[in-house]
């Protein structure tokens, strides 16, 4: 019984452990230096309103005045501290943001891998309404229902995922017809178990790297979507302080104030860069690690 | 690449599909813009008009807008008269809007298809000098430029170009696209510089990454291995070999970005107060303006889907399996 | 004797990432007319060794040193504008895989028309055309202008591996490199592309270099072969000599482990695995697995010595080798026990899809203890076959009956005995093995399922189905990335025997992996059908294996069933056609095939 005993010492080729992705990606100094950025930013978004010297909607100064005592990157439109409001502005494009990303996942992730798996007139009708989605430019889908039913920040995040997940149904779909003909699959099929076992407990954890990217993509894409409505006055209203709003509101006194632009503008640029850093890393990272699982 | 003519049936039928496919799409499409404006629970006309409003207003609103037909009605007799040309009035100007939609549309278009002009080709020649340089010194800072550009908001671009060409570090462009109403935009051209800029500025990062992957994986493929064993030389290796097979990715991604930039084009617009269809959305929405925001919405819409129709189209007749009939 | 047209000296490729060698100071010479086999497994450097033959390095990798000599020029020292100028014309190549070979968006004849237009411009256009047609009607393919204008998708495998033979001869090289180009081929077509190289190498006068893993094809083409064992050469010599009674202990195992049409023997596979490049041993690389090694052996690397003329070996100890037999003992036929009951019964199975028959009228039995073979080409039916009794492809009529008990047709209508009753073994042991779950997961989910085990007792049981299909329970707790192609396979087997099946059906379980696991998986399953009394279907293209194993075989054939009886007289004494043409072209070691003189090839197809 013992004859064909392996020598011991298996192949380690790839090292079996857990999350070799993120692992990868660790090595890469662009993922170390999207995490910083990321890390920076959200502290200050946290931790800024704490740390502000004013209220964002305190007078101190005449509008537009260049830094100097009490504000340290001068005022605003309306005579506020621009330090204190950039401290204040990052919240909520971060919540919004996140908040999202995480429904156009969840929503994307399901409907991709149903339509996937299932096929036929399940995926037909997936797909069909993707692309109802999808014909809509995303700003656009966003102003649509926002100009009757006002600018809440529920709908916005809400309209948002929704707009973020057609793209995420794409790619989990793809990848589930792809891993649905796997051998495993079938495999799992002959113990007689349902489609939702199958799916969530074989297909899904196959799917979990490249979600990853697109999570990463997808936080970056929308925290320009959110930032863009607010840019353009449909997101949070004034007087609160916010990144894209600011942009909006002091873009007219930017010859004679530049810092009360720029430094939402650096913000803004700050997250979606280290956002999209991380992204590049991940993706790289999974590159590497599915060819060689590819190719043993 | 000649087209195959025999085996056209089944490339025909495909087409029809496709065609009624959309065609569907952009009737759904219209359900959910008429659902979103006017088959909401609450009273369209008390939200357009405010609070303040005196019932009477109300009531002479809710008559203009056909408000207390049935649902079914209000649909048919609104997505009829779109069909038939007419979109109703503005109710900010009071006056039919027809006219102000199709120059705003065509100042968009003009907007979009240079940029587009610019940016596809740019990217097209970086992509393939990245994947034929890949991790060249020049690719490497190319990719990381172009990383970090692909990652930040349009609008951003736009401010950060606004300040250093036209107010702060140069002054070379005008911050505002100065362009009296209704004029077309073509005859003054220099209103269109910064927008362009700032949009082939967040195009272009974008898409070359697309097409660089595209064409590293065919320059990667067993049959480029081939071409080499077979003494081929790399320029036509490139060219007959790799870029044959990267132009189907290549218009895939082509169309994904041009869709996503229409709402890049929307921002920008915003930005520069360029006289395009992106401000006309975005005044009308302001004022909930109904008419106006149900009809540039489907104008989008069906531009959207034109595009993508377009791209599939291009796609068959570069796809030889699709080509000789051999039809999904 | 003709001077050597090819000459090898020391080649030596390496990884300079990783700094491991893949092939170290390699030595051959091919004569004009001569076809050399070069014999290794997979990670041996084979494939390294046949690019650097037309100067050529995978990415990452790099000819460090030695000379690689076509008609005295070393083409290491080219540069490379001189060496695309020999690629193609003086030396050619053929790929392994054809489909992948061919650009899918260029035309046939324009991708054997870049060739002319690259190494000859001064070629008209009508004299390109004409040598076109000329070569067309060579390799037997059709010469009107209609085929050259299709594309890849539109021809079949064999058709496609044609234009690539085409294309290799078209500019008259003087030496050709074959890699693998068999593989994927089913038999018949294999023995018709073996037949078209042989006779185009000797028409032709030029030097072929042909690389595979599978003795049996290399000793039906080559005149001397080299055997390659982790990158070094190992053994060389005439053919009839290293294929017969060969002196390397390692040659000698590759021997034992291939499996032989003519009789049953035991297939001995080796312990342990070929060692990756950068892992291997000290002294001599083939010493870990070696029944004859010593000390000597594992602190010096051996010299590579001339036995007699033309025969060489590397080893300390070839004389201890020398008038050995190298075939294990001849054993007994299977044969059914005439007091089996049937257990598995099958009875009008049929199916079609869009208007293809797939299986038609399928009718047979398999007692219990008894091994049925399902032979046949790649779109016989015979997956679909296989894939029915298991449960996953529903029958459009039929009926099948397992212990006396009806069997339904769809995994879904079974009972949870009856899933568990009837176990599958995938093909592909890279993807029947989900690469997100441990070892132990895996094994332990149809425990779970099928026979309602708890999580100790499930793990126990897996560690007992681990240990009877040979492998180490450490393999518990690492992924399926780790472990190799025959481990992998004999872990599915093991997840499949552990639920204490009555029926198990293995599909192509070989078909990926090399000799050595192959012999161990297949020796694996005669043992398990042996001491659990199991019934096996075993479905394969390879009529060698099914010798050693089954009782009785089945021909499959555009889904019927054209001959089914004892293995052994079926394959001594094939009724059917079909049958004796698949038989006939199955190419094997026994020393009568080994001459392909007196071999009878299927015709060429025009």
């Amino acid at each position: 019984m013992t004859d064909h005993q392996s020598v011991s010492a298996p192949r380690r080729r790839a090292r079996g452990e857990r999350f070799p992705t993120l692992r990868r990606a660790w090595r890469y100094g662009h993922t170390k230096a999207g995490l910083v950025l990321l890390v920076l930013v959200v502290l200050m978004a946290v931790v800024g309103p704490a740390i502000a010297p004013h209220s964002p909607t305190e007078f101190v100064g005449r509008p537009f005045a260049p830094p100097g005592q009490g504000a340290l990157l001068g005022t605003d439109s309306l005579g506020h501290d621009v330090w204190t409001r950039v401290l204040y502005g990052g919240r909520t494009v971060l919540w919004t943001s996140i908040a999202a990303t995480v429904i156009g996942m969840v929503l994307g992730t399901t409907l991709g891998l149903y339509a996937g798996f299932v096929r036929g007139a399940v995926d037909g009708l997936i797909s069909r309404s993707l692309d109802v989605v999808l014909a809509f430019p995303q700003l656009v889908l966003v102003l649509l229902f926002v100009s009757m039913l006002g600018s809440h920040l529920w709908l916005i995040v809400l309209l948002s995922g929704v707009a973020i997940a057609p793209g995420v149904a794409r790619v989990s779909r793809g990848m589930t017809m792809d891993l649905a003909t796997r051998d495993f699959v079938r495999s799992a099929e002959l113990l007689g178990l349902g489609r939702t076992r199958l799916l969530f407990g074989e297909v899904l954890p196959g799917l979990t790297s490249p979600l990853l990217v697109e999570a990463t993509m997808r936080l970056m894409w929308s925290i320009g979507l959110i930032a863009g409505v607010s840019f353009l006055g449909f997101g949070v209203q004034a007087p609160a302080a916010d990144w894209g709003l600011m942009i909006n509101e002091n873009r007219n006194g930017f010859s004679l104030q530049p810092w009360a632009v720029l430094a939402p503008v650096t913000m803004l640029g700050l997250l979606a860069s280290g956002s999209g850093l991380v992204a590049e890393g991940l993706s790289r990272a999974l590159a590497l690690v599915s060819s060689a699982e590819m190719n043993p | 690449m000649a087209v195959v003519t025999r085996d056209a049936a089944p490339r025909v039928h495909w087409l029809v599909r496709r065609l009624l496919a959309s065609l569907a799409v952009l009737f759904v499409v219209s359900l959910v813009v008429f659902a979103a404006t006017q088959a909401l629970p609450s009273d369209p006309a008390e939200a357009i008009l405010g609070r303040d409003a005196t019932p009477e207003r109300v009531a002479a609103l809710r008559d203009q807008l056909n408000l207390d037909r049935s649902l079914p009605s209000q649909y048919v007799s609104w997505l009829g008269g779109i069909l038939q040309g007419d979109l109703g009035e503005s109710l900010t100007r009071r006056a039919p809007f027809a006219d102000a939609l199709v120059s705003r549309f065509s100042n968009s278009f003009v907007l979009f298809a240079v940029a587009s002009l610019i940016a596809v080709p740019l990217s097209l020649v970086f992509g393939v000098l990245g994947a034929t340089r890949r991790d060249s010194w020049g690719d490497r800072v190319g990719v990381t430029v172009s990383l970090l550009l692909s990652a930040v908001p349009e609008f951003v671009i736009g401010v950060l170009l606004t300040l250093l060409l036209a107010t702060t570090v140069f002054h070379i462009f005008t911050p505002v696209a100065l362009v009296p109403e209704g004029e077309s935009i073509l005859k003054h051209p220099e209103a269109m510089a910064l927008p362009v800029l700032t949009l082939v500025l967040a195009v272009v990062p974008y898409l070359n990454r697309l097409v660089r992957a595209a064409m590293t994986d065919t320059l990667g493929a067993d049959y480029v291995q081939m071409a080499r064993l077979k003494g081929i030389s790399e320029s036509q290796i490139a060219r007959r070999h790799a870029l044959p097979n990267t132009l189907i990715p290549v218009v895939q991604a082509s169309a994904l970005v041009m869709a996503y930039l229409f709402s890049g084009v929307l921002v920008v617009e915003f930005l520069f107060r360029y006289p395009g269809l992106g401000t006309m959305l975005a005044d009308a929405v302001a004022n909930r303006d109904l008419p106006v925001i149900q009809a540039v919405t489907l104008v989008y819409a069906a531009s959207i889907v034109l595009l993508n129709l377009s791209a599939d189209v291009l796609t068959i007749w570069l796809s030889p399996r699709l080509r000789t009939g051999d039809v999904r | 004797m003709t001077t050597s047209l090819v000459r090898v000296s020391d080649l030596s490729i390496d990884l300079p990432l990783s700094g491991s060698e893949v092939v170290q100071e390699v030595s051959f010479t091919v004569a004009e007319g001569e076809i050399l086999g070069v014999v290794g497994e997979s990670g041996s450097g084979k494939t390294s060794i046949g690019l650097a033959l037309l100067g050529f390095a995978r990415d990452g990798a790099r000819l460090a040193a030695g000379s690689v000599s076509i008609d005295g020029v070393n083409l290491l020292a080219l540069p490379q504008e001189r060496l695309r100028e020999l690629r193609g014309a003086t030396v050619a190549y053929v790929a392994q895989d054809p489909g992948t070979a061919l650009n899918p968006a260029l035309r046939l004849g324009d991708q054997l028309g870049e060739l002319i237009r690259a190494h000859d411009p001064g070629r008209t256009r009508l004299e390109a055309a004409a040598r076109l047609g000329q070569m067309m009607d060579e390799v037997g393919l059709p010469t009107d202008p209609a085929f050259l204008r299709r594309f890849p998708h539109q021809v079949s495998g064999g058709q496609q591996q044609r234009v690539c033979i085409a294309m290799a001869f078209l500019m008259d090289p003087r030496v050709v490199v074959l890699d693998e180009p068999t593989t994927g081929l089913d038999v018949v077509t294999q023995a018709r592309v073996l037949a078209l190289v042989r006779r185009m190498c000797t028409e032709h006068a030029v030097a072929a270099i042909y690389i595979s893993h599978d003795l049996a094809v290399v000793a039906a083409i080559a005149d001397r072969v080299v055997v390659l064992y982790a990158g070094e050469v190992v053994e060389s010599g005439p053919r009839a000599t290293v294929l017969q009674a060969p002196r390397h202990p390692y040659s000698r195992a590759l021997l034992r482990a291939v499996p032989d049409l003519e009789h049953r023997r035991h297939l001995e596979s080796i312990p342990g695995g070929a060692p990756a490049p950068g892992r291997r041993p000290g002294g001599c690389s083939f010493h870990p697995r070696c029944p004859l090694a010593d000390d000597r052996c594992v602190s010096t690397p051996p010299r590579l010595l001339e036995l007699d003329d033309a025969h060489q070996v590397r080893c300390h100890h070839a004389d201890r080798t020398a008038g050995v037999a190298v075939a294990p003992p001849v054993l007994p036929d299977l044969s059914t026990r005439q007091s089996a009951a049937p257990a598995l019964s099958v009875s009008g199975l049929a199916i079609a899809y869009a208007n293809q028959v797939v299986l038609s009228d399928i009718g047979f039995e398999v007692s219990s203890g008894e091994c049925l073979a399902i032979v046949g080409e790649s779109g016989s039916g015979k997956t679909t076959l296989s894939r029915t009794i298991a449960g996953l492809v529903t029958p459009g009529a039929g009926t099948m009956t397992l212990n006396g008990q009806p069997l339904p047709a769809g995994v879904r209508r079974r009972s949870q005995d009856a899933r568990r009753a009837v176990q599958y073994v995938f093909q592909n042991p890279y993807a029947s093995l989900n690469p997100r779950k441990s070892i132990l997961d895996i094994l332990t989910q149809p425990l779970r399922v099928l026979r309602s085990l708890g999580r100790e007792e499930a793990r126990h049981e897996a560690e007992r189905a681990l240990a009877r299909v040979g492998l180490s329970t450490e393999l518990l707790r690492r992924y399926p990335a780790e472990l190799s192609g025959g481990e992998r396979q004999r872990v599915a087997i093991a997840r499949a025997v552990a639920c204490r099946p009555s029926l198990l059906i293995c599909d192509e379980v070989t078909s990926a992996l090399d000799v050595s696991a192959q012999a161990a998986v297949v020796e694996l399953l005669r043992q398990l059908v042996d001491e659990l009394g199991l019934s096996l279907i075993f479905v394969t293209h390879d009529l060698a294996l099914v010798r050693a194993l089954a009782e009785r075989t089945a021909v499959l054939q555009a889904g019927r069933i054209v001959e089914i009886g004892q293995t052994a007289s079926l394959i001594s004494d094939p009724q059917h056609d079909y049958a004796r043409s698949l038989i006939g072209a199955s190419p094997s070691l026994t020393p009568s095939y080994a001459d392909p003189d007196s071999h009878s090839y299927p015709k060429e197809a025009p």
